[in-house]
């Protein structure tokens, strides 16, 4: 189908880290399922790097292919940068999504935000609460996407 | 394997109708308003198949104004209806809640222009009732618009009922019944239908063209100015080729129309057999009162576009009702107004088809639906708070 790209495809016919972690170091969900789309992160932190993550999705298949773009992006890397992933790289990491589905990027983005403040609150380590004035992570939220 | 389940958004055009259309692109090619021979023989043409598309719903040919499709007779006939209504000072129009957008979206523009609209509740098996009709009919009524059978569902409504409703209240009946004319048995006549609605291309016509009836009497307003093509009620060039491939394809439709209805509903049933064994699925709308070739489910705990970009993968053609196959947020108008929740009118599922499916790909249909839905199962947050217990099941 034209209607994404051959990253976006690759990524949702092949999902990676699609899954579960136990006793993950931080847990987050985002999205709701009345909006159709909800996403599941979990991360194990070892040292402060982010040496495992999982994700599961209910949504379509930009959704899928977001989770797991977002997930091979900060795998492997210190809890600092994973941080700084943005939708906008996520997005271009795909090659780009149709004006429409750009929402599902942001939730990638902010479904990791949520897991590695569930790590930080878990683990009492201060952030800075600015990163989470955003909206909660809801589908109807377009507006503010950078593209 | 190559399956082709999505006739209710557009069938193939059929060997007889293209055959039929051909000679009207390079031979008999005049303007059927021009007064040379070249031009007369397209206005014969133009005339056999508005003769012949009467005859098939029971109409007389001065009823039947050939338009560019289903949603065009859709505009004409309610905006004509409503002017007509105006006149009289009758300003309030009935319709339900789950009509294709044509329908639902000239309302709304009515109802900006002084209109009054109401739109009837549907029941959770997809089906109006002529009680309902009568109900909501007032003193100021000037129409009743309501669908044959549901494009979504596939649900048939009680049309003959509500015509009676409507003719003993003296109220104007329009019907888009552009999912039902070749598809079930259509008669103006025995059906009390004053103004309906047809589209080519859902019966193996080509796109492009359609058809409205207009019961002998009611005025006609124009969607289209600037001819005297179609008795003034809409102007441009007739669309010759189209005209005749759509005549030729409703005659082939409706030619042992019972038996090919009982084919396609016995391989309907199969379909409807083995999508059940999916558990937390359901099929949408009444299980009897129905189209024979749309089957229309919900599967909980998965979002409908990517179960149709996987099917795509399979090599099935499909269609949904989420929200994410069709740009908007919300998922379809349809499934909503029979009463399934948001959570579960995201995965939504429909296949159409004709006697032309055969039953191995049924077979096949249902063994990839079931493999997509549980994969796609396996990966869902969601299905896994339902199976833990966390999130209660709908379905």
């Amino acid at each position: 189908m034209a209607l994404y790209s051959e990253k976006v495809m690759d990524h949702f016919r092949n999902p990676r880290n699609v899954g579960t972690i136990e006793n993950a170091d931080g847990i987050g969900e985002v999205g709701n399922a009345k909006c159709g789309d909800i996403m599941k992160i979990y991360l194990k932190i070892d040292n402060d790097i982010i040496t495992d993550v999982k994700f599961e999705t209910f949504g379509c298949g930009s959704a899928i292919a977001s989770s797991s773009m977002a997930t091979v992006m900060i795998k492997g890397k210190p809890v600092s940068e994973a941080l700084t992933l943005t939708n906008k790289a996520v997005t271009e990491a795909l090659d780009g999504l149709p004006a429409h589905k750009l929402h599902c990027s942001v939730l990638a983005e902010e479904a990791i935000k949520s897991a590695l403040k569930d790590y930080f609150d878990k683990n009492n380590i201060p952030y800075d609460a600015a990163l989470y004035e955003k909206c909660d992570a809801c589908c109807h939220e377009h507006e503010g996407v950078t593209e | 394997m190559k399956v082709y389940a999505d006739n209710a958004a557009t069938t193939s055009l059929g060997e007889v109708a293209f055959a039929a259309m051909k000679p009207y692109f390079t031979e008999v090619y005049g303007n059927p308003s021009s007064l040379h021979s070249a031009g007369q023989e397209a206005k014969e043409a133009l005339e056999r198949a508005r003769n012949a598309v009467a005859q098939e719903i029971g109409a007389l040919p001065s009823e039947i104004t050939f338009t560019s499709g289903g949603s065009e007779a859709d505009n004409q006939a309610i905006r004509s209806v409503a002017a007509l209504g105006a006149k009289k000072g009758k300003k309030h129009i009935i319709s339900t809640k789950f009509e294709h957008h044509a329908v639902l979206h000239t309302l709304e523009k009515l109802e900006k222009e002084g209109f009054e609209v109401t739109l009837l509740d549907v029941h959770e098996n997809g089906i109006v009732t002529p009680e309902q009709v009568a109900e909501a009919i007032r003193e100021d009524t000037c129409l009743v618009t309501i669908m044959y059978a549901n494009n979504e569902i596939g649900t048939l409504q009680p049309i003959r009922e509500i015509g009676a409703v409507c003719r003993e209240k003296k109220v104007y009946f329009h019907t888009d019944a552009v999912q039902a004319v070749g598809h079930v048995p259509v008669n103006v006549k025995d059906d009390n239908i004053d103004l309906l609605s047809v589209s080519g291309h859902k019966f193996h016509g080509p796109k492009g063209i359609g058809f409205l009836y207009a019961k002998r009497g009611i005025l006609l307003s124009n969607v289209i100015e600037g001819g005297a093509q179609e008795r003034g009620k809409r102007a441009g060039t007739e669309n010759i080729p189209a005209i005749v491939g759509m005549a030729a394809a409703l005659t082939e439709a409706n030619t042992n129309l019972s038996e090919k209805m009982a084919i396609v509903s016995k391989k309907r049933d199969r379909l409807i057999a083995g999508l059940s064994e999916i558990p937390h699925g359901a099929l949408n709308g009444d299980r009897e009162h129905r189209v024979p070739g749309t089957v229309n489910f919900c599967f909980e705990g998965i979002e409908g576009e990517s179960l149709l970009l996987l099917l795509d993968d399979k090599g099935i053609c499909a269609s949904s009702g989420s929200a994410c196959t069709s740009g908007s947020l919300d998922p379809s108008h349809v499934l909503l107004a029979i009463g399934r929740p948001h959570e579960v009118a995201h995965g939504s599922l429909r296949l159409s088809f004709d006697e032309n499916m055969s039953d191995e790909a049924i077979e096949y249909l249902i063994e990839s639906v079931k493999d997509v839905v549980s994969y796609l199962r396996n990966m869902s947050p969601v299905w896994r708070d339902l199976q833990a217990g966390k999130r209660e099941y709908i379905l």
